[in-house]
């Protein structure tokens, strides 16, 4: 009792209080006051996720393993639509319930990942055109990464409630910073003598960044979307806790439970939409150059689909009046693309 | 060639630099202020406002049609200059006329559209659009003018033919060879039919043979199209292939400004003497400079000619075509302009011209 009230020069803090986490805690009065105010925007975005959970869980599996592997076909190749497609059947085999588990857990982290590009995009490009404004988001940003999640899901939870909106929130503020990151970063490595001879032959600061800069920044912003998806589903297990449904659930269940199989199961749905999301993303950033076709249109089903309908359109109609000179026209622009 | 190419001094200049000055760094106008002032020099302005000079005081014209070369080693500022002319660098003092408008007064609008439709720029890294093909990268001063894509392209097909690239125009650029490169950088350049077209160091990175090739087509495309050009080199060689007139620019001054012959043949100083010692007079010296007028050469060898024995040439030949005529004959060469004797050139004045040493052309022998 003696000690301590003696302050002590080698041990000083013991003896100051400044009261920050009393302080602090005052956010949670100012979020359940302002509860009101944004009840109607938390209204919207819960519909807005419940719609996209709906389409996702109206879908028959065995349609939605076919459409997602003719989606990665076309954006990624054939090679990624066959890991899509035997991901998506070892997701269902896992457990009865597993599939309804991960379309569940598929609508929050893409509503999630939806948000980071709308709020990570802007941002990011604002970054890149501003060092001041670079300067000032990047410690924000390191905050955002590193603050245990646990710090801001009372008061989110506070002002928002349980529930999905609650999940996408906090799944926003732990996986927006790497797509702002690497927005700017990719923007700020455009060759700048390209962006040179833009302004040389006068394109206007938006005209450079639409026709120049983003596209040659494109790879890097992937990879930011990359970053945010995988980011966003490792959000899943601690979004449960605050009453979001899904494999994070499923998880968190188990592990109260202590069923070790249960957990499994549900990590495992969790890790393989992962390496779907991912390896669908990663080959967007291949462009159809590398893949052997100019335009988007010439590759994947999609191609595959005109060349049929295109080789069916010449067996047929050969002579064809009214389609006669579409088809020479279409015949010389072929021969010249062949002499090119 | 050049000699038979009039300079067309007595048109209005269109491209106007007028006491041009450019200090880099954030002191900029301080310094200027201070230059004005007190005259402090290029180390003195680094020293006290750690500012660089990049140009100094430059004044020059270009007419309309002409090529003019700025020649000038590396950080000597020449790249610097050229971009003042489209205000992709803005002067810190001194004003640049194109076709009667100062263009420090240009709104932004108006800049982009003089950059869009009067000038085109090929730059010595190509600078094409990797992401673009062959002709969208032709094509894109005329997309930023909002034509149409049936009108752009058949625009750029035009211009990829003209630089004989026809057929690669939906390619990308890393599928082409350098030169190949450039050659885009070229059509870019010229598809929006440009008044002017400003050359930084278009051909410096490419190898020698190339770049021949690259200057020959750029002189025969220069005499089909007779743009106002503004070159910057490095290479003297290149200027005086190239160059109606020459600037030789030396720490962001202009040294001297002359004819490729004036260059060679009257150095202002040490500097651009160094630089022409090695240049090959044969191409550029003619007969009008190391020529004697007849009675000269009658007085001081006692002598009268036999004019119908002698060859004749006129004032405009080069040395390179007096060493052929004389190479059988012992005798002088006649000089003759619209058929009226004018002068007479020794074979001992032939000889010393290539040499290069003029003062000692005319002379006893």
């Amino acid at each position: 009792m003696d000690e301590k009230n003696t302050f002590s020069p080698l041990d000083p803090f013991q003896y100051v209080d400044l009261g920050i986490a009393d302080w602090a805690d005052g956010i949670k009065q100012w979020a359940t006051a302002n509860r009101g105010t944004i009840q109607p925007i938390k209204h919207f975005l819960n519909d807005s996720i419940n719609s996209v959970e709906n389409v996702l869980q109206a879908v028959p599996p065995t349609v939605m393993i076919i459409l997602l592997t003719l989606l990665a076909w076309q954006l990624s190749g054939r090679r990624v639509a066959i890991i899509v497609c035997i991901s998506l059947v070892a997701l269902g085999l896992l457990d009865p319930g597993a599939w309804a588990l991960a379309m569940t857990t598929l609508a929050i982290v893409l509503f999630s990942v939806a948000m980071c590009m709308v709020i990570g995009f802007p941002l990011g490009v604002l970054a890149a055109k501003s060092n001041r404004f670079e300067g000032a988001v990047r410690p924000v940003l390191d905050t955002m990464q590193t603050i245990p999640a646990f710090v801001y899901l009372v008061p989110v939870v506070m002002l928002v409630g349980i529930g999905n909106v609650s999940g996408v929130i906090v799944t926003i503020v732990f996986a927006v910073p790497p797509l702002i990151r690497l927005t700017s970063l990719g923007i700020r490595q455009v060759n700048q003598s390209v962006v040179e001879a833009a302004r040389a032959f006068g394109a206007s600061p938006s005209q450079i960044m639409i026709k120049v800069e983003l596209p040659l920044a494109m790879p890097t912003i992937m990879a930011g979307v990359n970053q945010t998806i995988m980011l966003s589903l490792s959000m899943v297990v601690i979004a449960s806790m605050i009453a979001v449904k899904g494999l994070g659930n499923e998880v968190l269940r188990a592990m109260g439970r202590l069923d070790a199989g249960k957990a499994i199961v549900g990590g495992l749905g969790i890790v393989i939409l992962a390496v779907i999301l991912d390896r669908i993303t990663q080959g967007v950033t291949r462009s159809g150059r590398e893949r052997g076709y100019r335009h988007w249109w010439q590759g994947g089903p999609v191609g595959l689909a005109l060349t049929t309908i295109k080789s069916y359109w010449k067996r047929t109609k050969p002579n064809g009046e009214s389609n006669r000179h579409k088809h020479t026209k279409l015949h010389k622009m072929k021969q010249e693309q062949d002499r090119e | 060639m050049k000699y038979d190419k009039q300079l067309p001094q007595d048109t209005e200049p269109v491209i106007e630099c007028r006491n041009l000055w450019k200090i880099f760094g954030d002191d900029s106008d301080r310094a200027m202020a201070a230059i004005i002032s007190e005259g402090l020099n290029k180390e003195n302005i680094l020293k006290r406002f750690g500012c660089i000079v990049g140009v100094q005081d430059v004044s020059f014209s270009v007419s309309e049609g002409e090529i003019f070369c700025v020649m000038g080693l590396s950080g000597s500022g020449k790249s610097t200059l050229i971009r003042h002319l489209n205000r992709l660098v803005e002067p810190t003092a001194g004003e640049v006329w194109i076709e009667g408008e100062n263009i420090s007064t240009l709104s932004p609008t108006g800049l982009r559209d003089l950059r869009a439709s009067k000038m085109g720029m090929v730059f010595q890294n190509m600078a094409l659009m990797p992401h673009r093909t062959v002709r969208e990268n032709v094509a894109f001063a005329l997309e930023v003018r909002g034509y149409n894509r049936k009108k752009r392209f058949n625009i750029a097909n035009n211009a990829i033919e003209i630089v004989e690239l026809a057929g690669w125009g939906n390619r990308y650029p890393d599928e082409l060879s350098g030169g190949m490169q450039q050659r885009v950088g070229l059509a870019r350049a010229i598809a929006a039919d440009p008044h002017f077209l400003l050359m930084d160091e278009p051909f410096s990175a490419l190898d020698p043979l190339i770049r021949r090739q690259l200057q020959d087509q750029f002189l025969k495309l220069a005499k089909e199209m007779k743009k106002t050009t503004l070159f910057i080199t490095h290479d003297l060689d290149e200027a005086i292939r190239i160059g109606d007139r020459i600037a030789i620019m030396r720490e962001g001054m202009l040294v001297q400004v002359g004819t490729p012959e004036q260059i060679v043949m009257e150095p202002k100083d040490a500097y651009v003497a160094d630089f022409v010692a090695g240049i090959s007079k044969l191409h550029l010296v003619t007969a009008a400079r190391i020529m004697e007028s007849l009675t000269d050469y009658e007085t001081r060898t006692g002598q009268s000619l036999n004019k119908s024995d002698l060859l004749t040439a006129c004032p405009d030949d080069t040395l390179d075509r007096l060493a052929e005529l004389s190479i059988d004959t012992d005798a002088p060469l006649m000089i003759e302009k619209d058929g009226t004797h004018v002068g007479i050139v020794t074979k001992k004045a032939l000889i010393r011209g290539i040499q290069g040493r003029l003062n000692n052309v005319v002379g006893a022998e």
